[in-house]
């Protein structure tokens, strides 16, 4: 790196509404650690001075409250006024600007990007393996981008990701396709503490099934512990409907998981037991 | 109060003292009970069973959502499971509430959800030796009369007209 260029700061941001997950996304939980804790201490691990981009009124919730933070210092909505307000704060700094709602975020991941930063151009940034598109919530951005991006939001622009794509940047393809991908809804939440808290390989675990009605009958047995590479509920069906040939179709059926309904692309996690439920009829 | 299973008869009278309330002008119960026919078939006993630790759970679900709808005091519903006779009961609802309407209408609510929602399924036995479990072995024979998942609940089945019980 040339003498020029600026040194980096790590920028956590966690100033979003989670509309859709109804509740602050900063303090799920995943391994025991909420999200913020997560992504600040991995962060961390790669820059020296790591802050927490939050909007005023966030100032004193605890999990916030004990960090360096950065409060939004500029007007508007979306991230763009946490990076703006971070490069207000520090102007001859770059910033590691990560997302706190990125439970697969790995070292690897930051390596990549801190090691192929481009600190002539405005940012650098992974493209995202769903659609292509610039990431902006995992990226370096540098001194220069203040300027753009308070020119761009007042034109109106308030998406990072145009914003990336409208500029000079430099895109990076991730080596690992799932590190960015974010959590959302309660539904993403759930199957992200899966994955996370399965210890065993992905493509081997122990899953118990109870069998209930005509499928126990069809099935020959009340229930069974299965090894299984089956990653849904769908994909055991799957299995096991090759094995007992149930006569009901599997549009016809819930299914439960540890007791409770489940979506059929729900992730398995070793241990989970599992529970075909074909049409009702109580009463 | 909690929906709750029970593998012998139903005290309704016990039931019924739950729902008392100084504030409670009445009390509307539902009982369904085991008959002998259903779907031109000659039926002589039931079989009910429950996936027990998610029924309780979606049955107290249904009460709470009562609860929720209705301006009632109280709302109970006891299932049996087990091999049932003729004439046994296998449910019963009661709700109590300061005026009759929505005693009614609460406790006609819960009995429509239970049926459609809770993993509970019932096995027929008929006077020609056959049996069958309801709603399961119609579409297993006829897949296009498929559930439609248009009921309005993200976990209920459509269900289908051939209950035993009174509707």
């Amino acid at each position: 790196m040339s003498s020029t260029t600026a040194p980096i700061y790590g920028l956590i941001l966690a100033g979003g509404a989670s509309s859709r997950m109804r509740r602050d996304k900063a303090v799920l939980v995943y391994q025991g650690r909420n999200q913020l804790d997560r992504a600040f201490e991995l962060v961390k691990r790669h820059v020296t001075d790591v802050f927490v981009s939050v909007r005023e009124g966030q100032m004193t919730e605890p999990t916030r409250a004990q960090k360096p933070l950065i409060v939004d210092s500029v007007g508007g909505g979306g991230p763009i006024v946490g990076i703006r307000s971070a490069l207000a704060a520090y102007p001859d700094v770059a910033w590691l600007v990560v997302a706190c709602d990125l439970p697969f975020l790995s070292d690897a991941a930051l390596e990549q990007l801190l090691g192929e930063r481009d600190p002539r151009v405005l940012a650098t940034a992974y493209t995202s393996a769903h659609d292509g598109l610039p990431e902006p919530l995992c990226a370096i951005w540098e001194p220069a981008a203040a300027a753009a991006l308070a020119a761009y939001q007042s034109n109106g622009g308030q998406c990072p990701r145009k914003f990336l794509s409208a500029h000079s940047v430099l895109l990076l393809e991730p080596r690992d396709r799932h590190a960015l991908d974010n959590i959302n809804t309660p539904e993403e939440y759930q199957q992200a503490m899966d994955a996370l808290d399965s210890n065993a390989p992905a493509n081997s675990m122990q899953l118990k099934i109870q069998y209930f009605a005509l499928m126990r009958e069809q099935a020959g047995r009340s229930e069974e512990t299965l090894e299984t590479s089956a990653a849904t509920p769908a994909e055991l069906f799957s299995e096991l409907n090759a094995r007992y040939g149930f006569t009901l179709p599997r549009e016809q059926l819930k299914v439960a998981v540890n007791s409770e309904f489940a979506d059929w692309s729900r992730r398995l996690s070793a241990g989970d037991a599992v529970v075909f439920i074909p049409p009702v009829a109580g009463g | 109060m909690r929906f709750r299973f029970t593998d012998a008869a139903i005290d309704t009278e016990a039931a019924r003292r739950e729902l008392l309330d100084r504030g409670a002008g009445g009390y509307v119960s539902f009982e369904g009970w085991v008959r002998d026919h259903n779907e031109g078939q000659e039926v002589t006993r039931l079989e009910y069973e429950a996936f027990q630790a998610l029924a309780l759970k979606e049955g107290d679900r249904i009460l709470a959502e009562a609860l929720q709808r209705f301006p009632i005091k109280h709302a109970l519903c006891i299932h049996r499971v087990g091999s049932l006779d003729l004439t046994d009961m296998a449910v019963w609802v009661g709700v109590s509430a300061a005026h009759r309407g929505e005693a009614f209408d609460a406790c006609r609510f819960i009995i429509d959800e239970v049926k459609h929602r809770v993993p509970i399924w019932k096995k027929e036995h008929y006077r020609s030796g056959d049996s069958g479990w309801v709603n399961c072995e119609r579409c297993a024979a006829a897949p296009r009369h498929a559930h439609g998942h248009d009921h309005g609940h993200d976990h209920a089945h459509e269900p289908l007209e051939h209950s035993v019980l009174p509707e």
